[in-house]
């Protein structure tokens, strides 16, 4: 009974594609289905091909102009940009700043976001049926409200809350007598503008990080636990043998996700400190793209700083894959990983057969 | 009831309780966790929460009482504050060039995603493959990459600072994650009401629009859901592409409106205006909470 009931609530939960006959067909060719291609494949593809593709292939080939946008000349100036680029002192600047955000926006996010879901997933008792903690649906709605709050509105609400004189973090400093955040300005000092910068950007992600782990740990099959609670296990111990190994990938796709979000941080940065903070200590690489291209005009300049965000973004993806890899994630992945997988793999062949 | 784990994780329901010292150490442990976790939860719950009811309580005040006191409630709940945030700030114009471009968006993403996902994930035809690729590609590069090429893309075909440019845009970037997770759904979907369809002599067309298409609603809705968030809480895409202040979306009308606050702060009504913006996208929320936590799951781990 152990055995069978959690299988079939699996099954009925994720389906499997291969087995409910997604296999594609193919058929002779007729006006209607000449037409349905047309319309089905044709315009989606055409909008993202005008919109997406051929920007990102432009902008490769405009990395390498001095184009300055509304005179029709420009030169071939091949890597010239990006030696300057790298000779450009505010620019190397924003590199270092978009480092630290990947670095550690990702790994505060993640871990305040695992507490959040293991607290909310595990907290309850553990005999019986593994229920969450009680109020669970209250603390998960709660933590992702600002998710759904719009960037900008989240980097807007904090500046207030910076705010040296009507801000209530100076207030309920100053309140618990510290006096001399009478008139701190958070966002204005050169040591505390990143950190503060950095805590809004997790704070407006972590609930959605909680969210997706609790689905994780929920998609653990439910064997493991009691495994381990038989076996004498406590909470704690649980937690790091089985949970944290089982929804490693999750936390390698968020830690991907996270990183990507940070390297940008445009909407925060430009609603809390626009300037790029005091001694251009916030300032990120988005940053001055946008003020390179659309208040200098230097298009061919600003579409190279592209280039090299997009790489960073390419080359940060791949050390979380590196690292994941040679800390013995990834591998196991056949064995370990949720039945959507094998799922997945199922519907490829099929589709292939 | 707690929805998180209960509902969905059979671990060993009714399984009789096998040992009863292991139960007491259990349970002083559960207590002890269960009041870490409480603690926790509760600290995060508090930070949440605090700033958003600052900002509302703030958004019925002046600015003096903000300055002089900002934890006591308003002495005058002062509504003319949103008034004010309403038509000078204009962000009752913003609001409403944002409601029409991310409906559109919205409407056009969702055909144009679920037809392209349908014909990729259903037929097998050359080229399925790389365009599946290509997709993903478009999904993984920054669009800091595109976005001045793309600027003059617009500029070339006239579309720069209008409505349709805009929603143009809108829908090009929102369509690889559109057609990701519909692909996958599409997919699940069982064939043999597909093939009858055909045999009753639906063609093509007939059998996505009367047969796949409102299989497929609930996938749909999450994805809706999803990218009406992304779409209204946009900014980058507005601010390059769209500087015409007639046009301004309420993204870029907000930022406009606080950082022209510094020399002439009404903070009242910029935390009216924050307000404002904020209400429609909880409302959505709270309507939609509980699909929105369980797409979040199949969607991104699938």
């Amino acid at each position: 009974m152990k055995d069978t009931i959690p299988t079939a609530k699996t099954a009925s939960r994720r389906p499997e594609p291969a087995a409910r006959g997604g296999r594609p067909r193919r058929r002779k060719l007729t006006f209607d289905r000449v037409t349905f291609f047309l319309a089905f494949l044709g315009v989606p593809l055409a909008i993202f091909v005008i919109f997406v593709l051929i920007p990102f292939g432009q902008a490769i080939f405009w990395a390498m102009t001095d184009w300055r946008g509304f005179s029709p000349d420009y030169n071939f100036v091949g890597l010239d940009n990006f030696t300057k680029m790298f000779q450009d002192d505010i620019f190397l600047k924003a590199l270092r700043n978009v480092a630290l955000l990947a670095v550690f926006v990702p790994l505060v996010t993640l871990t305040l976001a695992l507490g959040v879901a293991v607290a909310i997933t595990l907290g309850g008792p553990s005999k019986g049926p593994v229920r969450g903690i009680r109020g669970a649906s209250f603390y998960r709605i709660i933590s992702f409200f600002p998710y759904v709050v719009p960037a900008i509105i989240v980097g807007l609400i904090w500046a207030q809350m910076y705010d040296p004189n009507a801000g209530l973090l100076n207030g309920v400093l100053t309140g618990l007598g510290l006096d001399r955040f009478d008139t701190f300005a958070w966002l204005g000092e050169k040591a505390t503008a990143m950190p503060a910068v950095m805590f809004v950007i997790i704070w407006g992600l972590v609930g959605f990080y909680a969210v997706l782990f609790i689905a994780a740990i929920k998609g653990v099959p439910a064997e493991l636990y009691e495994a381990a609670r038989i076996d004498g296990a406590g909470r704690l111990r649980t937690t790091v043998s089985i949970t944290l190994p089982a929804i490693r990938d999750s936390v390698q796709t968020a830690y991907i996700y996270l990183g990507i979000a940070a390297l940008d941080a445009f909407v925060y940065v430009q609603a809390m400190v626009p300037n790029g903070g005091p001694d251009n200590s916030t300032l990120t690489i988005s940053q001055r793209l946008f003020n390179v291209a659309f208040a200098k005009q230097q298009f061919g300049y600003a579409t190279a700083m592209g280039v090299v965000l997009a790489v960073v973004t390419l080359v940060f993806a791949a050390l979380v894959f590196l690292v994941n890899r040679l800390t013995g994630g990834g591998e196991g992945e056949s064995k370990r990983k949720a039945p959507g997988s094998k799922a997945r793999r199922a519907a490829a062949e099929g589709g292939a057969g | 009831m707690s929805v998180v784990a209960a509902d969905r994780k059979p671990v060993g329901d009714r399984e009789p309780v096998k040992d009863r010292k292991l139960t007491r150490v259990a349970v002083s442990g559960d207590r002890r966790f269960a009041a870490i976790s409480h603690a926790l939860l509760i600290v995060w719950s508090v930070i949440v929460i605090v700033p958003m009811l600052w900002v509302l309580m703030s958004s019925f005040k002046s600015t003096g009482e903000i300055l002089s006191s900002p934890f006591s409630l308003p002495e005058h709940w002062r509504f003319e504050n949103y008034a004010n945030a309403w038509t000078d700030a204009s962000i009752g114009r913003y609001f409403l060039n944002s409601v029409i471009v991310v409906v559109s968006a919205l409407i056009l993403v969702m055909l144009l995603g679920a037809m392209c996902a349908y014909v990729l994930a259903r037929f097998e035809f050359p080229g399925r493959r790389l365009i599946y690729y290509v997709m993903l590609a478009g999904l993984t590069f920054p669009v800091f990459l595109a976005i001045v090429p793309l600027f003059f893309q617009l500029q070339n075909f006239g579309l720069l600072n209008t409505r349709p440019g805009l929603i143009l845009t809108y829908v090009a970037f929102a369509l690889p994650f559109t057609m990701f997770f519909l692909y996958a759904f599409f997919r699940s979907l069982p064939h043999d009401v597909y093939e009858a369809a055909l045999i009753d002599g639906a063609g093509d067309w007939r059998a996505f629009f009367q047969v796949m298409l409102p299989m497929a609603r609930p996938g749909m809705a999450a994805v809706a859901i999803f990218n009406f968030l992304g779409l209204w809480n946009q900014f980058l895409l507005p601010v390059a592409l769209n500087t015409d202040q007639d046009m301004w979306v309420l993204t870029q009308g907000m930022a406009a409106y606080a950082s022209s606050q510094v020399y002439d702060i009404d903070y009242g009504a910029l935390f009216a205006a924050i307000v404002i913006t904020v209400v429609p996208v909880l409302i959505v929320y709270c309507v939609f909470q509980r699909r929105i936590a369980g797409s979040v799951s199949q969607g991104t781990f699938r």
